[in-house]
């Protein structure tokens, strides 16, 4: 079977890829370039564990072809930290203690940072609301959506220091 | 399966027309792939339409909106201008799943996957939405109702393609809602829907409506005796016992895990009765 040729942006790189027309974007990423940060919960779309952006948008990658990537900008988890630092989504994480397991952890942070990048003072409700793509069944979400706030005051106050 | 990626709708209507073996349209992929995951269908050929600049925007026109066949619903809830004319139509679109459900999925595949339980149908067929289909002998529009003949299936014909959903202008005094029973607030699937879109005339009396009831028949049930009960009327308690009771004498469900018989057809009167005082209050009435 013919593969697909892709040229595509991943974390501001440009990267190419020849895949199997019905391989999704989560396999082309772990399994040929990786990034195995973003992970296969369930593979339906149901637990966010694959989250990414295309082009600033959150998608679950396991319901995207690695063929649509092509010409596009994904954004993983991987893409999150700058070198050695941090971001601060993943200090309060770690500070908080939200997350066990930490299988779904990328998948949370990924969704966590496109929410902070179009709501900067999120609520508890806005961020439980848009969590909700994303299963954990080990911290009983309380950890993460109190780590998720104090990400975001903490980017608030950086801002404001400039 | 051979993936292609068309630049326009000519090139996809064509492929999709000279298609040898089963093809798909590919728009979201929120419904395609679940179901090529699970094998539940085996496509030969699957035509991506997110790469024909023409299906990727939402436009005004002619005081009403046309909504591309590839715009993801999240892009629905983030036009101002078209939540201020059909908010009913806008809730029911972001209510599908997920943040990261909503950045891929479509109204038009919500309606071309044909499930009874779709979230944007209802709300589309209460406003009046038409769809604008390309095929390979031509254009065609048909109202969002006609679209669907079945579950999992449709009317289109072989190589026919949405293109865009429109959207009237609101005539003035216009109001719609849309409503769906789940048992939690995200991520489920509707047991029962309603959306209601009503238009004023003096004194808060209606001068025309629409219901359209969800998840309580093989199709949207469009339910005329339950809009011709409040037509006419101030939507007084009388007005509302009267709606509900067509609208639940409208529902033909079946019993399943999500819900008994007697349970939708229960709730489809309350949720057409909520519904309606919604799209009332947003059309300007008290
Ligand atoms: C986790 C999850 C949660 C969900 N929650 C909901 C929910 O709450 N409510 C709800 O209603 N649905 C829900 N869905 C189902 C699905 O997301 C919606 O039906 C969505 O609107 C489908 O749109 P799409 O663009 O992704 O369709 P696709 O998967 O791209 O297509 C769906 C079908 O329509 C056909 N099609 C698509 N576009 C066209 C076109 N332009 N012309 C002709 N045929 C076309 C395709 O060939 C396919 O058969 C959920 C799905 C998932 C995975
Ligand atoms: S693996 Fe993609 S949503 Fe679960
Ligand atoms: S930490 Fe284990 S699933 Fe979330």
């Amino acid at each position: 079977m013919a593969g697909v040729h892709v040229a595509t942006t991943i974390n501001g790189d440009a990267v190419e890829y020849v895949c199997h027309p019905r391989e999704t974007l989560l396999d082309v990423l772990r399994n040929r370039l990786g990034l195995t940060g973003a992970k296969e919960g369930c593979g339906t779309g149901d637990c966010g564990a694959c989250s990414v952006t295309i082009d600033g948008r959150l998608v679950c990658s396991c319901l995207v072809l690695g063929a649509e990537a092509d010409g596009r900008a994904v954004g993983t988890v991987e893409g999150l930290a700058s070198g050695n630092a941090l971001h601060p989504l993943q200090d309060k994480f770690l500070e908080h203690a939200a997350l066990q397991c930490g299988i779904c952890t990328p998948g949370f942070l990924v969704a966590a940072k496109a929410l902070l990048d179009r709501n900067a003072d999120p609520s508890e409700e806005e961020i439980r609301y848009a969590l909700a793509g994303n299963l954990c069944r080990c911290t009983g979400y309380d950890k993460i959506v109190r780590a998720v706030a104090a990400a975001a005051k903490e980017v608030r106050t950086k801002k404001a220091k400039g | 399966m051979r993936y292609a990626a068309p630049t326009s709708m000519k090139e996809a209507t064509g492929l999709m027309a000279k298609a040898k073996g089963k093809a798909f349209v590919l728009a979201g992929g929120t419904d395609l792939l679940v179901r090529l995951k699970g094998g539940f269908v085996e496509p030969d050929l699957v035509v991506d339409i997110k790469r024909i600049p023409a299906v990727t925007k939402i436009t005004k026109a002619g005081g009403g909106f046309r909504i591309g066949a590839a715009v993801p619903c999240a892009e629905l809830g983030e036009n101002a201008a078209l939540k201020k004319a059909w908010p009913g139509v806008v809730e029911a679109a972001n209510l599908i799943g997920s943040d990261q459900i909503q950045g891929r999925c479509t109204i038009v595949g919500n309606l071309c996957n044909a499930s009874p339980a779709a979230d944007s149908v209802p709300a589309m067929v209460a406003a009046g939405a038409k769809a604008a289909i390309a095929g390979p002998r031509g254009r065609r529009t048909v109202a969002v109702e006609d679209v669907v003949s079945g579950p999992g299936k449709t009317t289109l014909k072989k190589g026919e393609i949405v293109e865009a959903i429109s959207l009237p202008k609101p005539k003035p005094k216009t109001g719609d809602a849309y409503l769906r029973f789940i048992p939690r607030t995200e991520m489920d699937i509707a047991v029962v829907s309603a959306g209601v879109c009503l238009t004023l005339g003096a004194k808060g009396v209606v001068k025309s409506a629409r219901v359209a009831l969800g998840a309580v028949g093989p199709t949207v049930i469009v339910a005329n005796a339950a809009a011709a009960a409040i037509i006419g009327t101030t939507l007084d308690e009388a007005a509302l016992e009267k709606l509900a009771a067509a609208a639940r004498a409208a529902c033909k469900p079946i019993d399943d895990k999500r819900g008994t018989v007697e349970f939708r057809i229960e709730v489809a009167g309350v949720l057409a009765k909520r519904a309606a005082k919604i799209a009332y209050q947003r059309a300007g009435g008290k």
